[in-house]
């Protein structure tokens, strides 16, 4: 590249990535903000600032902790995050349990019209949440479930287990069909073949189907809101919104925090398995 | 005990034998997803068409039949129209912006340059993040005293100016100074335009990128032979080559900001006065807070015939990706 493609690239590159992250940015400052910081609306929000406003490059002491142990200390939120792990786990468990051999079928053994059943499968995917709320929240509160976790494990699926379908049957369609042929001529039961040659070489697949199911989870919002109405039932994305907004006082930096601190090793996670993930996503469509 | 054992291998053999063959597997280990995704989606689905046909309130799972008084009655209703207006507003508002964004950032991004993987990193963050908690910070950004969006214009003078232009074009008449991001019909549309963009474009650009790494690179060297260059290379081989991949992207955003909920729910709750309602939002206040569940499923299954369009024209265009 010459020197003015370098600099063109980065004069467009940066004003985007400013701008996509700047509410993280924001909101990590906005974490370790003190009271009286906030409240003066004419101190800088970019930075932290001493009582008369002004920036310091020890800005760490004029940052604090407090809000932080708040939201550990005095609210709900240690359960919520408790109740998100369970939930997501669990949910993963169910979808992998129902996707691998559904999505290995797809991509073996269903031949001519795997390709199309996979495609009607994604599309479940696409019936949103939105449509099916309303007779979910009455048969949830018929069957008792209400209020339970449980509630938002059996649902869950829904959405997961279509996209993870989907995922799967891409990766493995990428695994050379000769490695199981051959433990086949050996004598192998497909089933075996499947546990013993697919299983191993697919890990990194299904551990990005595992990462994206559970984001999915965590993602959920309308679901976990009308389903669960006790906040010690909740989970982070239902919690936070409902208990954490208190009428029109706001704990900025609480909430604030209980955001951030979710979003960042999710994020991490994201971004290591992404090229993975997109190549099991688009797989099926464009190859 | 030989005996036993000799018939319990058999019986093991036959069934190995019924396992082996193809089609019986295939089905075993398909059919538990799908008659999982009956019970949970399929069910459900049915149940929501039968009731937005009722007169069924909170509470109850049943009710007497209406015919469509449910679909005129919400179509009918003020509200429930504005809603349907503001789900195509931020659908088309967010992805057009989305393109256009995610067609210059792709094109800059598969250059390699100095710290492209930090760049990649903070262009994927929307995406990453759980939205609810994303739109949460954008709550925060958008907040009309303490926010940093109002607090920066004021500091670079562009305050006043920006309220004027709002006059000017007719979207705001008396918007005041600090602006009311959240808090003023129109502006607040513009607000919610934002945060959708801002959330999808990660994840079309994302796919900009795969497609364009799926172009064989004969394409390029071939293009090249033939002189094309600039604004004729563009035309005549970037974007025809490109178009389907950006339209399967582009339907997924669609898809995405129709549906979604947590966004307008957190930020505005669908108000001032309504006037940011969307239709899973409205589905949800006569729905479960109204009590009318009939009706309730009704405004949500307006959504599915946009969601039929566009899905139909995603797999055209992902088989047209394909075939090229």
């Amino acid at each position: 590249m010459t020197r003015r493609q370098k600099l063109t690239t980065y004069a467009v590159v940066v004003p985007f990535a400013i701008f996509l992250a700047f509410p993280f940015y924001f909101a990590l400052v906005t974490m370790f903000k003190t009271n009286l910081d906030l409240a003066n609306v004419e101190n800088s929000p970019y930075v932290y600032n001493d009582l008369e406003g002004n920036f310091h490059w020890d800005f760490w002491n004029y940052a604090t902790f407090e809000h932080v142990t708040f939201l550990f200390e005095e609210t709900n939120y240690p359960r919520w995050l408790l109740n998100t792990a369970v939930v997501g786990l669990a949910v993963v468990a169910i979808t992998l349990a129902l996707a691998m051999p559904a999505g290995y079928a797809l991509a073996r053994l269903a031949g001519g019209w795997g390709q199309g059943a996979g495609v009607a499968i994604f599309l479940v995917y696409l019936i949103p949440p939105t449509l099916l709320f309303l007779p979910l929240s009455r048969l949830i509160t018929q069957l008792d479930l209400k209020d339970s976790l449980w509630s938002l494990i059996l649902i869950y699926p829904s959405f997961t287990v279509p996209f993870a379908t989907w995922l799967l049957m891409g990766f493995f369609k990428t695994i050379p069909q000769e490695l199981e042929d051959a433990a086949l001529i050996d004598g192998a039961s497909r089933l075996r073949a499947f546990a013993v040659i697919v299983l191993p070489i697919s890990l990194p697949g299904i551990l990005t189907v595992v990462i994206f199911a559970f984001s999915l989870c965590v993602n959920e919002f309308i679901y976990a809101f009308t389903f669960i109405s006790s906040s010690e039932q909740r989970t982070i994305s239902a919690g936070i919104p409902n208990d954490l907004i208190r009428g029109d006082v706001f704990f900025w930096q609480s909430l604030i925090s209980a955001t951030l601190i979710p979003a960042i090793p999710l994020a991490l996670l994201y971004n290591a398995f992404l090229d993975r993930f997109i190549k099991g996503f688009t797989g099926g469509a464009f190859r | 005990m030989e005996a036993h054992a000799a018939r319990a291998g058999s019986r093991e053999r036959r069934w190995r034998h019924v396992l082996e063959s193809r089609r019986v597997l295939a089905v075993l280990l398909i059919a538990p997803a799908v008659v999982f995704m009956a019970l949970v989606v399929g069910v459900p689905f049915a149940w929501a068409i039968y009731l937005s046909f009722t007169d069924a309130i909170g509470g109850s799972l049943t009710g007497s039949w209406v015919g469509l008084d449910n679909f005129t009655n919400a179509w009918e209703d003020d509200n429930f129209r504005r809603a349907v207006r503001n789900t195509l507003i931020f659908t088309l508002g967010s992805q057009v912006i989305v393109l256009v964004g995610a067609a210059v950032l792709s094109n800059f991004l598969v250059r390699d340059f100095r710290g492209k993987w930090i760049v990649r990193f903070l262009v994927v963050l929307p995406w990453a993040a759980p939205v609810v908690l994303s739109t949460i910070a954008w709550l925060w950004l958008l907040d009309s005293l303490y926010s940093v969006t109002n607090w920066t214009l004021a500091r670079l003078h562009l305050d006043n100016g920006l309220v004027w232009l709002l006059g000017a074009v007719n979207l705001e008449e008396d918007a005041q100074v600090p602006l009311q991001w959240l808090g003023r019909p129109n502006l607040a549309l513009l607000a919610l335009t934002i945060v959708h963009a801002w959330r999808i474009l990660p994840f079309a650009v994302v796919i900009f990128i795969a497609g364009r790494a799926s172009i064989p690179n004969e394409v390029e060297d071939a293009s090249k032979i033939d002189g094309a260059t600039g604004v004729k290379k563009l035309w005549y081989v970037d974007i025809p080559l490109q178009l389907p991949i950006a339209l399967v992207a582009v339907l997924f955003g669609i898809v995405f900001t129709a549906v979604d909920f947590a966004v307008v729910y957190i930020l505005t709750r669908g108000g001032p006065f309504n006037s940011t309602q969307v239709l899973p939002t409205w589905a949800y206040f006569i729905g479960i807070d109204g009590g009318s569940l009939g009706e309730g499923a009704a405004i949500s299954l307006f959504l599915f015939p946009l969601l039929m369009v566009v899905t139909v024209a995603m797999l055209f265009f992902a088989r047209r990706a394909q075939v090229s």
